[in-house]
């Protein structure tokens, strides 16, 4: 099977954030990035499907130079190639802009199967991938928690997640769309021979025009959304902060429990 | 003019017909405010097989009308269905804003019928104001740690998805007199499944009901590995508390799935809630905020679970869940 795999490199939010000069993002300054969490799980199904099938994955992105260290990530655990959407009309897209843009890239070679994370980390639309079976006519499901290729390549039977633990088993006819949940298997760590190998693999750097698309159909200038401003979230009242070392501050917690909540 | 809104709702198959999930009242109330923004009303979009008495009950709620897509082609939920159905229904009508619940199912879709009929898509809001002659919208990022305020530019409609909890179901008001039913007036022999349903499956048999528990300690990422969770199921034991988790606990192999609390595992609502290394993305948030009183302990002050959270303390777990059983067992004179 050849199999594109859509990644997208996000900050990562364990560590501090803080809000950038303008208000209208994150000072990105001092941000660490990674692969986004459910990117990372799509990667590794791909990989092990085309393991499965003698086939091979080509990964996606779209981003600034920065994003070349996701895809040499990706490139070292396996994927054959990359593409790079690499243009400043690329930039600032939801998810309708996104998807146009990378369906696009995709379109220009054959491919059986298209994964995607089902949610990128930062910016959380939950629908880019959605966006791209669209553009190309194809079947999708979200929140894929297991895929089985069934009578050679021609369907797949997957299994999406539902709320309150429940899994829904749904056939799919290929080429389709699957946006992976976090969860699906266990992503592989890079070697140090696939570390040196991914050197040698092929990263394509293509613009809005390699693609024929035009520059106002996608990024900020094609999108339906802007982000005005980004602030910390509003709370409710907020929690009765305890301080002082360990000791202290379990004695004065439990103190609390007991005589204001009387919950022990 | 003022503004159309519509508010699709989302029907799922019970006993004698079908029935509204609860989201889809929030839905109702939602778009019956962005509506009265400008002195209109909404209107609700249901679609299925056998609606009549559903419609009957949605037409209680202040509505401009209900439409329905009633057909045996729309009784099991496919994107495929629900788009084909709804896409010339969004052509012909041409409403301002279509409020979806924010729900694992309308996330399958509803990005689909947006790229399907060429309308805008603003995923999971949480609120929205008029400010400075147009309405800025509020929705988490960051997996909660953040929050953007969004503009909606440009022409044309715009799906609008809302997050669980944000307008109350009970603020869908009732009607002076029942809004009309009418059909959505689309083809609906048109309608096409793009995937075959094979079936729903319980993941991993539920074999814990935390509901039921009174007290629950769930521990999250911050825990850093199973090998570390001894002192977790100390606390535990001295509380008298249920282990429960958030997703990546589970994703890592740390505890078992029927462990798992929030939106893909179980919603409880104990007396003491005790979340150690949990930050609280919104999916685990939804699954626990009903708790009577909720600590947070994390080392993170910026975490959003402390948004929720009744008490909280920022430090090392691993120095503060030993101390707090000891604490713990001091105070209930097992010490």
């Amino acid at each position: 099977m050849r199999i594109a795999v859509c990644i997208k490199q996000v900050p990562n939010t364990e560590a501090r954030l803080r809000i950038g000069k303008d208000g209208r993002w994150l000072n990105e300054e001092d941000l660490q990035f990674v692969i986004n969490e459910s990117d990372e799980y799509a990667l590794e199904e791909g990989l092990k499907l085309a393991e499965a099938s003698g086939g091979e994955v080509v990964v996606f992105t779209l981003g600034p130079e920065r994003v070349r260290d996701a895809l040499r990530k990706a490139l070292a655990v396996g994927a054959a190639r990359a593409v790079h959407l690499k243009d400043p009309a690329f930039e600032g897209g939801d998810a309708l802009a996104t998807g146009r843009a990378l369906a696009a890239a995709i379109r220009r070679e054959a491919f059986d199967l298209v994964l995607t994370g089902s949610q990128s980390d930062d910016l959380g639309y939950g629908g880019t991938g959605s966006v791209v079976a669209g553009e190309l006519g194809w079947p999708h499901a979200w929140l894929v928690m297991g895929v089985e290729i069934e009578a050679g390549g021609k369907s797949a039977k997957v299994t999406r997640e539902m709320e309150s633990g429940m899994n829904e088993i749904v056939r799919l006819s290929l080429p389709a769309v699957l946006e992976v949940q976090a969860g699906i298997n266990h992503p592989r760590y890079a070697s140090l021979k696939g570390i040196m190998a991914a050197k040698k693999k092929e990263t394509a750097e293509v613009t809005a025009s390699d693609l024929g698309l035009d520059p106002a159909t996608v990024g900020a200038a094609g999108s339906r959304l802007a982000i005005v401003s980004v602030s910390l979230p509003e709370g409710g009242a907020g929690a009765q902060m305890i301080e002082g070392d360990a000791q202290a501050a379990a004695k004065t917690l439990v103190e609390r429990l007991q005589k204001e909540a009387r919950v022990i | 003019m003022p503004r159309k809104v519509w508010a699709v709702l989302q029907v799922r198959a019970a006993e004698g017909g079908a029935e509204v999930a609860r989201m889809s009242w929030e839905a109702i109330a939602a778009a019956q405010r962005l509506a009265a923004l400008d002195g209109g009303k909404a209107a609700a979009v249901i679609l299925g097989s056998g609606l009549g008495a559903l419609a009957e009950q949605v037409a209680k709620k202040d509505l401009a009308a209900v439409y329905t897509a009633d057909a045996p082609a729309l009784a099991a939920y496919t994107p495929g269905a629900y788009v084909s159905a709804l896409a010339p229904a969004l052509a012909a009508g041409k409403p301002d804003l279509v409020v979806f619940p924010h729900s694992y199912q309308s996330v399958d879709y509803v990005p689909r019928l947006a790229q399907a009929a060429g309308t805008g898509l603003l995923p999971e809001v949480t609120g929205f104001a008029e400010e400075g002659g147009g309405l800025v919208w509020t929705r988490p990022i960051l997996g909660g740690k953040m929050q953007a305020k969004v503009r909606i530019q440009g022409e044309g409609t715009v799906l609008v998805s809302v997050q669980a909890g944000s307008f109350p179901a009970d603020g869908a008001a009732d009607g002076a007199s029942p809004a009309p039913v009418e059909p959505l007036g689309v083809d609906l022999s048109t309608v096409k499944a793009d995937r075959e349903v094979l079936g729903v499956e319980r993941v991993g048999g539920e074999k814990i009901d935390l509901t039921k528990a009174d007290v629950i300690v769930a521990v999250g990422r911050g825990v850093g590995g199973a090998d570390k969770l001894g002192p977790v199921e100390e606390l535990a034991k001295a509380l008298g508390a249920e282990i429960g988790a958030s997703r990546p606990v589970i994703d890592n192999g740390w505890l078992p799935r029927d462990r798992q609390i929030g939106s893909s595992g179980q919603t409880v609502a104990p007396r003491l809630y005790l979340a150690v290394g949990i930050s609280g993305a919104i999916q685990h948030l939804v699954g626990m905020k009903g708790s009577a009183t909720i600590v947070a302990i994390n080392k993170d002050p910026g975490a959003p679970i402390f948004t929720v959270a009744d008490y909280g303390i920022v430090g090392d777990l691993h120095e503060l869940v030993p101390a707090l059983t000891v604490a713990v067992r001091e105070a209930k004179g097992q010490g």
